[in-house]
């Protein structure tokens, strides 16, 4: 278990900061907003299913985004889902994070001259912490980019504020 | 039963409502008929004992450019293994088709898309409604003159 692996062999007494304890207990269990738009999304439930297994970093799939700490952007945002998607993140606790999956949330992907109906880009409505590239991006890929959210929330501090 | 016969019992019926055809030479031979008739001529196929036209197998909204719009039906008989395509051409200006929303049922939101993408009014369609845009969107976007606005409801939509 990384940080507390062989730590009470001789006592029980385990010193560390409030930050690292705290991000560390975040980070390990980013819950995932169940929230597939397109292709991206059978990617994703293919990062979720046994194989890749997300559970083992601590993120699985919520149906509420009340309970959930990390949005899955997987997939083509459309105009008239957009105002949807803003108002699923506006309802998130903080803090709150952001993955875009895949060239369409990232930015248009293949819609973004013809695509009259596509937002080029999820992150001209809400915040994105971490952008992965890919037509979709295989499993490997998001795990990627959770491990690369996982990096920015352990930089985090309660006590001094959010540092990035 | 082939494509010249379809068309000659169609034209025994209905006469002035063909306006073109091309049964011969073609993949799919098709009979153009004046946009109010449509619907008469679809029920008539469809309850003919020599048609039986069962299967609206697809409708499709057009923009032929230089004004004119048109609606595609391609019809399949189960019972008796023929096919034959419909065709209507309207203006710009008077996008008026008759519905046959009441005849095959599919084409209910057929119908609702091809109104939604390029603007055909169907008359008699039971709920004509935008069926894939939002219901505050501007314009038939898959009409060859159609401008892609800058903004929709605060958002940029150009790249």
């Amino acid at each position: 278990m990384g940080l507390l692996d062989q730590r009470f062999e001789n006592s029980n007494v385990f010193v560390t900061s409030m930050d690292a304890l705290l991000n560390w207990a975040r980070l390990s269990s980013l819950w995932g907003m169940q929230f597939g738009l397109a292709c991206c999304a059978i990617e994703m439930m293919a990062t979720g299913a046994s194989h890749y297994d997300f559970d083992r970093f601590g993120t699985f799939f919520r149906g509420s985004p009340r309970q959930s700490d990390v949005m899955i952007v997987a997939g083509t945002v459309t105009l008239k889902m957009a105002s949807r998607v803003r108002k699923l993140y506006d309802q998130m606790s903080e803090p709150r994070y952001v993955i875009s999956m895949g060239s369409c949330s990232n930015c248009g992907g293949p819609y973004w001259e013809h695509g009259y109906h596509v937002l080029k880009g999820v992150d001209r409505v809400i915040p994105v912490d971490v952008y992965v590239p890919g037509c979709p991006p295989r499993p490997e890929a998001l795990m990627e980019g959770l491990m690369k959210l996982q990096e920015k929330v352990r930089r985090e501090s309660l006590a001094k504020g959010v540092k990035v | 039963m082939t494509a010249p016969e379809i068309l000659t019992i169609v034209k025994e019926r209905f006469g002035d409502a063909v306006v073109d055809a091309k049964t011969e030479g073609v993949l799919d031979p098709f009979i153009v008929v004046k946009p109010e008739t449509v619907a008469e001529i679809a029920t008539f196929l469809r309850d003919d004992e020599r048609m039986k036209f069962d299967s609206l197998m697809c409708l499709s909204g057009m923009d032929y450019t230089g004004g004119k719009l048109g609606v595609v039906y391609h019809l399949d008989s189960i019972a008796l293994t023929h096919k034959i395509t419909l065709k209507v051409q309207v203006t710009v200006d008077q996008p008026h088709v008759a519905s046959v929303a009441r005849v095959w049922h599919c084409a209910d939101w057929h119908e609702r898309e091809a109104f939604d993408l390029f603007g055909i009014v169907f008359d008699g369609h039971p709920d004509l409604r935008r069926i894939l845009l939002p219901d505050d969107w501007e314009g038939h976007p898959l009409r060859k003159d159609y401008q892609v606005p800058t903004f929709y409801n605060g958002m940029k939509v150009p790249y």
